[in-house]
């Protein structure tokens, strides 16, 4: 008896080991790619040429610099930054507001509103490019920080009306009867007693925009032409054209773009799992 | 305030509805102008032929058959859409296959699970660009990452992207890198939503791994695994970015990375080799796009539901 326990035990061992070893390796094949991108941004052309595998020989910021200063880099980071923060903002306010009219109020077409903000889930917009570079170019919006947001804002409403709806339809509705019976007003209902309690929600429907969003490259390529306008993703194209036999330089542009999200995922890795899986997980 | 209580019903409801119609207003008109509109566009200018940006005439079904029937273009699309369907194929197998041992590695919460999860999905929150360049570097056939890594045990300097026989497996590597936390996650979520107690009858009956894996979590993470297959499938043919990075506009080399996102842009909107920029066909060719993610999507959803009704 105890000795067949004890053969299970050791199978059970020798299992778990194969897995862990099977997930060690893996963990190697993620890891190492980033580890050798970042140590190569500290090194010269020959180093990388002539010793891939080694530590770089000092920690200098050479590359960094030349990044720095000889190229747009900055003003991509701080397009992105801007374009993000604000297609985001716009998507959280705009899909917030419509997300509690349909969840808290009963009005004659609210099934048929969300019906149509929901069908605008399956929508791919890509493949719409065409008329809506029309429709852009139209109003002027071509090369533009608005034209680019408004599309962001327009793709990211659908899925973030479906969250913010199902959280907000959960919330208790003798809070707003109390509040409405001492006289607030709707607005004061919502704004300083549904909101509040919906912010898990928000920070998901956040993530969940802002990280395709910041990592687009398409949208920008079609629709911005101007350097000064480019996204990082976009500008990563320009600046690794001009730099193709600088692999040093190369390496540290890589390094400097992956480097805000990769921070913000550390910190944030729990948030930005359920933000991003959200919809595939139920 | 207490004049409130002299509002005519009527007066509160007016008042109610001009709230309720704020409240809805914005989403409404940036989804009627820039999704509905130019969705309902995007069926209509595909009849239409173009001169620039101004369509100039209704040429019925043309476009559809110049892209479907009519050298070189067709050439181009079925050239364009084998290799998604073989990206479909690849990431179905490699990517999702690997993603379904991991999700069950990481099911049995051993030591360490928790960070192996933070870095699997590392990859997913960075930009295909990011990912394309990085491994366009790696694979680079003389000071490459790869190549250096696999003159250790003497193997030649392999050019990856060069050949037409790898070109689109190493495009395919660098995505599977990418993307491979996503099905994972998602599956682990699936495996640990199916029950305790179902697994340990299983395991009291006598059930090893193997037929645990496949006979118990197999069939009931059903859900999962249909959601996973259709957004590869709805990944594969919008495939664009990471061939757009590794292997430049035109799929290169000799169209051997060609992928139908690819093909789909250079008609729209130009490319410096071709010269050709036809809104026309490229509306002809977005509509099919639109109908096969579509309809496939939907004739999948219902069988692979059936599937999950079943048990």
């Amino acid at each position: 008896m105890s000795a067949t326990a004890g053969s299970r035990d050791r199978g059970e061992l020798l299992k778990n080991g194969a897995i862990q070893l099977m997930l060690a390796l893996n963990a190697v094949i993620m890891i190492y790619p980033l580890f050798v991108m970042v140590m190569s941004s500290f090194k010269t052309n020959a180093e990388i040429f002539s010793s891939p595998f080694a530590m770089p020989s000092s920690f200098s910021l050479t590359n960094a610099e030349r990044v720095w200063t000889e190229t747009n880099f900055v003003r991509y980071l701080a397009n992105s930054v801007g374009i993000t923060t604000a297609a985001v903002a716009l998507i959280l306010l705009f899909s917030t507001m419509a997300a509690y009219a349909v969840a808290r109020y009963q009005f004659r077409l609210s099934a048929l509103v969300l019906m149509f903000f929901l069908s605008g889930m399956t929508v791919p917009l890509k493949l719409a490019i065409i008329p809506l570079f029309i429709q852009l170019d139209t109003l002027g919006l071509v090369d533009s920080y608005a034209g680019l947001v408004l599309v962001y804002v327009a793709m990211g409403i659908p899925s973030a009306v479906f969250i913010m709806t199902g959280f907000l339809r959960t919330l208790p509705r003798e809070l707003e009867e109390s509040a409405r019976m001492d006289g607030a007003s709707e607005f004061r209902i919502m704004r300083s007693i549904m909101l509040p309690l919906a912010r898990p929600a928000l920070v998901i429907v956040a993530i969940q925009n802002a990280v395709p969003i910041w990592n687009d490259f398409f949208f920008p390529l079609v629709l911005i032409t101007s350097d000064d306008l480019k996204t990082l993703p976009q500008g990563l194209t320009v600046f690794v054209g001009e730099f193709t036999t600088d692999w040093g330089v190369l390496f540290t542009g890589l390094t400097l773009a992956a480097l805000p999200i990769t921070l913000l995922y550390i910190v944030l890795s729990k948030q930005f799992i359920s933000g991003i899986t959200q919809g595939a997980v139920k | 305030m207490n004049n409130g209580w002299r509002h005519t019903a009527k007066a509160f409801r007016w008042r109610r509805s001009l709230w309720i119609a704020s409240l809805l207003t914005p989403a409404l008109v940036v989804m009627v102008l820039f999704v509905l509109w130019p969705l309902l566009s995007a069926f209509r200018l595909a009849f239409y032929e173009f001169n620039g940006l101004q369509p100039t005439g209704f040429v019925g079904f043309e476009n559809f058959r110049k892209v479907l029937f009519e050298t070189p273009y067709s050439d181009w699309t079925y050239n364009a859409l084998k290799h998604n369907i073989i990206a479909f194929a690849a990431l179905m197998v490699f990517e999702n296959g690997t993603a379904f041992l991991l999700a069950y590695a990481l099911l049995k919460a051993l030591p360490g699970h928790r960070i192996h999860q933070v870095i699997v999905f590392l990859p997913v929150v960075l930009s295909a660009v990011i990912v394309g360049f990085l491994w366009k570097l790696f694979l680079h056939p003389l000071f490459g990452l790869v190549n250096q890594t696999l003159a250790l045990v003497g193997i030649g300097a392999i050019p990856w992207l060069g050949n037409e026989s790898t070109a689109l497996g190493s495009i395919l590597f660098a995505n599977i890198w990418h993307w491979l936390g996503f099905p994972t996650l998602v599956l682990l979520a699936g495996m640990q939503r199916v029950s305790k107690e179902v697994i340990e009858a299983a395991r009291l009956d006598g059930a090893g791994d193997y037929v645990l894996m496949t006979r118990i979590i197999w069939p009931l993470i059903a859900p999962s695994v249909t959601i996973v297959t259709i957004l590869t499938f709805i990944g594969s043919f919008n495939w664009f970015e990471i061939p757009y990075v590794m292997a430049g506009l035109t799929g290169s080399p000799g169209g051997a990375t060609d992928v139908l996102g690819l093909y789909f842009y250079r008609t729209a909107f130009g490319s410096t080799t071709t010269g050709i920029q036809d809104f026309g066909q490229g509306s002809a060719l977005a509509v099919m796009m639109f109908i096969i993610v579509a309809g496939v999507t939907a004739i999948a959803l219902r069988y692979l539901r059936r599937r999950e009704i079943e048990l």
